[in-house]
């Protein structure tokens, strides 16, 4: 397709974490230690299913990080080199293109999941001039249904039976090709790899991830099939599919959740290691600054910091060319602001254990052969911390997803425009006191925001596990 | 003891200077008055006559540090530094962007700040604490293994579902209490028996887990074993001995928000229409009000220091080994 590739600031950095955890991979391959720390995690049922559910997560959150503006049609009159208009204004990514149907089929503002009419009651003129109050049909939402009333129940049960046959389809070739995989890598025959697998003997837990797919899927295919014609989760007050909004507030969350560690990972860890290692004035004054930050509470540093950033914001409108640009500054900004609070409980932890290693006889021999102290710190204190920054990576994660619902109920959080959990609970939160309810779009947000976090958090119990000799 | 006191509160006065220099920095250098008046006047095409008066009735028409045209010690304190934020030392907050005394708002909103907060606080560390040691009790059992899933379960709920939920449930389903808003008096227990609720089933997904490990690695120390051997039923080691020494490592994470319920939950009271700090800080946060913001941010810190302190302090009471020096 031809269209203009836009780089937003978020997705550079979440591409540039994807090549760093690929690097750290390759690496740790040569390394027994990090080798067999990893065949724990993988071991463990928990943490292979979780990090399925992760996994599939990333991918929707990666699709919906390859940003791109599409061209306009030529206008009629104008002169037309190749073929194109100008470069439209707005911006969508490649989950938009894949999800196109529940991006544009807009109704005109609520009705319930799987309906075919909306939500409340509206007058409809009828063809013959009278007037009469009633429900009127959605404009896509089950349009191909003749006489709705009759049809209804037995179309969506079609389709969710046409969901679960694809479901297990897709489930049986996934498992085959793992399986054969097995079989290949350990030169047994498939019958034998598949008894294997499915007494827990594969190696890895691949039976975990095997029934978390088969769950996934169970969900997936119909929802996926009936997506086709209906609103599975409902729309929203202005129409939105709240099927396609909940999979837009996927990449939110995981900017939020993996960008704020990121970015204000190597100061705490350049902190840390001079507070632990240097010791006396440099250690004093790296403690003040991070005491003089914690002693503020969270929440208020953070809204005063996004108080102030959006005057910045506002104020300097030249330096974006987009709305979608504007918005990914905000939620760069705020990723920003939420490390600038979370990065001391790290900062702290480092330079404890920098302190512990500093005594060690073999640093102390470093330095006794005069290895100079760059060379100390990067070659024998830095490695030796790695498994606290990971496990302080994995651990981050959940709360940052829970804190931007909380941060953007208050106002202080991303954007309006950005699509998110917690833009999507603070639209939502007003509709429970209508009558009779608007329930879908706030318990679809709660509901996939329960499902990543709870992954998150069990993944990171099994990385700490595996990684923290004294956890277990 | 007394010298690592005294010590810890000369400390106090240079940390609060470093918070005011943080907030002064973000309010003050990064924008503008100008930017501010602007902003707070909301249209493009404000007058300079407008943002100037905005800033004389705000006292924000002085120099950010450093007063030349005034003499003495006067070029010091006829500034925006020593007014806005050195005045705080002495709870001199100043006014709010609608003209009210920001000390009396603060006192007044207290008393309902600190009726939600300290029942939750006191339920909350009992539930909690009882909980963990029922999953000990319990510990390597089926029962032991499904409490923990609970607690992952409940700490993966984001809190915004809680309230909601418990608000649709209790108030709007059953009918039980108010959905929002407080009373004087006796009245006021209406109004708190579903956010204190609500506060303490929150907490307890994370807290109790961490507690449960604290007290596992408590029960397998060889004292305990010791206490086990001479007697003691498995209800009495845990109460006599693993709950006591367990507690040393929790008072570390709690002794330190005393202070801070002060403060009030910015999101219960929100939600509930409590007129607590808690509310008054998110309505300040919403209407741009930064003086409420500053004052807040100070006094935060503030309580932060003095549980900082009180934490110290508790540990040389429950553990006669620590000693303060």
């Amino acid at each position: 397709m031809d269209v203009q590739p836009v780089f937003l600031w978020t997705d550079v950095l979440l591409f540039g974490l994807m090549a760093c955890i690929g690097l750290a991979a390759w690496r740790a391959r040569r390394s027994e230690p990090m080798r067999a720390a990893w065949r724990r995690v993988g071991e463990s049922a928990v943490g292979m299913a979780s990090l399925t559910i992760l996994l599939l997560f990333l991918v929707v959150g990666l699709l919906d990080s390859l940003h791109y503006r599409p061209y306009l049609p030529p206008a009629p009159d104008a002169q037309v080199t190749n073929g194109r208009g100008p470069v439209s204004t707005e911006v969508r990514s490649a989950l938009d293109a894949l999800a196109e149907p529940l991006r544009t089929r807009v109704e005109k503002t609520y009705s319930a999941p799987l309906a075919y009419a909306l939500f409340a009651k509206q007058t409809i003129e009828k063809a013959d001039g009278t007037q009469q109050r009633a429900f009127p049909r959605l404009k896509f939402g089950g349009a191909g249904l003749q006489y709705p009333e009759e049809d209804h129940a037995g179309d969506v049960l079609g389709r969710i039976g046409l969901g679960l046959a694809l479901a297990a389809g897709a489930w049986c070739l996934l498992a085959g090709c793992l399986v054969q995989g097995v079989a290949m890598s350990r030169m047994v025959p498939f019958g034998a790899a598949w008894r294997a697998v499915w007494r827990g003997k594969g190696g890895l837990a691949w039976r975990a991830v095997l029934v978390t797919l088969g769950l996934v899927f169970l969900f997936a295919g119909p929802v996926a099939v009936l997506a086709g014609e209906y609103h599975v989760f409902g729309t929203d007050k202005v129409g939105q599919d709240v099927l396609f909004l909940t999979l837009k507030s996927i990449r939110t969350a995981l900017v939020i959740g993996t960008l704020t560690t990121l970015v204000t990972l190597p100061v705490a860890v350049v902190l840390g290691i001079m507070a632990g290692y240097l010791g006396g004035w440099v250690d004093d004054l790296i403690q003040y600054v991070y005491t003089v930050l914690n002693s503020i509470p969270g929440v208020l540093l953070i809204a005063a910091a996004v108080l102030m950033m959006q005057v910045v914001i506002d104020t300097h409108p030249q330096w974006f060319e987009t709305a979608a640009e504007r918005a990914d500054a905000r939620l760069l900004a705020l990723c920003l602001i939420l490390g600038m609070t979370s990065w001391t409980g790290l900062c702290r932890l480092l330079r404890g254990e920098t302190l512990k290693l500093r005594e060690l006889e073999y640093v102390q021999a470093a330095r006794a052969f005069g290895v100079s102290t760059a060379r100390i710190l990067g070659r024998h204190v830095l490695p030796n911390l790695m498994h606290l920054v990971l496990i302080a990576l994995v651990m981050d994660f959940s709360g940052l997803v829970l804190a931007e619902a909380v941060l953007s109920y208050v106002g202080i959080g991303v954007d309006p425009g950005t699509v998110s959990f917690g833009t999507m609970i603070n639209a939502a939160r007003m509709e429970l006191a209508r009558e009779p309810m608007v329930w879908w779009s706030l318990m679809a947000a709660f509901l996939f925001m329960f499902v990543l976090v709870l992954a998150a958090n069990l993944f990171a119990d099994a990385v700490r596990d595996a990684f923290d000799p004294r956890a277990s | 003891m007394f010298a690592y006191i005294v010590r810890r509160l000369l400390y106090a006065p240079l940390i609060l200077l470093g918070v005011n220099l943080l907030t002064f920095a973000l309010f003050f250098v990064v924008n503008t008055p100008e930017d501010m008046a602007r902003m707070q006047l909301g249209a493009k095409r404000v007058t300079p006559e407008a943002i100037e008066r905005w800033k004389v009735e705000r006292g924000y028409d002085k120099p950010l540090l450093f007063n030349g045209a005034a003499s003495g010690a006067a070029s010091l304190t006829d500034t925006i530094f020593f007014d806005k934020s050195l005045r705080m030392f002495a709870f001199d907050f100043g006014r709010a962007d609608d003209g009210r005394d920001i000390a009396t708002e603060i006192r007044t909103r207290m008393g309902p700040s600190l009726a939600i907060a300290v029942p939750t606080f006191i339920l909350g560390l009992f539930v909690t604490v009882s909980f963990a040691l029922l999953l000990v009790f319990f510990r390597g059992s089926y029962l032991d293994f499904q409490g923990v899933v609970l607690c992952v379960a409940m700490m993966s709920i984001s809190g915004l579902f809680y309230i909601i939920g418990g608000q649709w449930l209790v108030s709007k389903v059953w009918h039980l209490v108010p959905i929002s808003g407080y009373g004087g008096g006796l009245d006021a227990s209406r109004f708190l028996v579903l956010p204190v609720l609500i506060g303490v089933i929150a907490g307890i997904g994370g807290s109790a887990r961490w507690y449960r490990t604290i007290f596992l690695e408590e029960a397998g120390k060889d004292y305990v074993r010791t206490a086990r051997a001479k007697g003691l039923s498995e209800l009495q080691a845990l109460f006599r001995h693993v709950l006591k020494n367990g507690m040393i490592p929790i008072l570390t994470g709690v002794v330190v928000v005393i202070p801070s319920l002060f403060m009030g939950s910015l999101i219960s009271e929100s939600f509930f229409g409590i007129p607590g700090l808690g509310s008054y800080t998110i309505d300040a946060i919403n209407a741009q009000d930064f003086p409420v913001v500053r004052a807040m941010v100070f006094i935060g810190s503030l309580l932060y220091i003095v549980g900082l302190i009180l934490t110290d302090l508790s540990y040389t009471l429950v553990d006669p080994r620590v000693r303060l020096d």
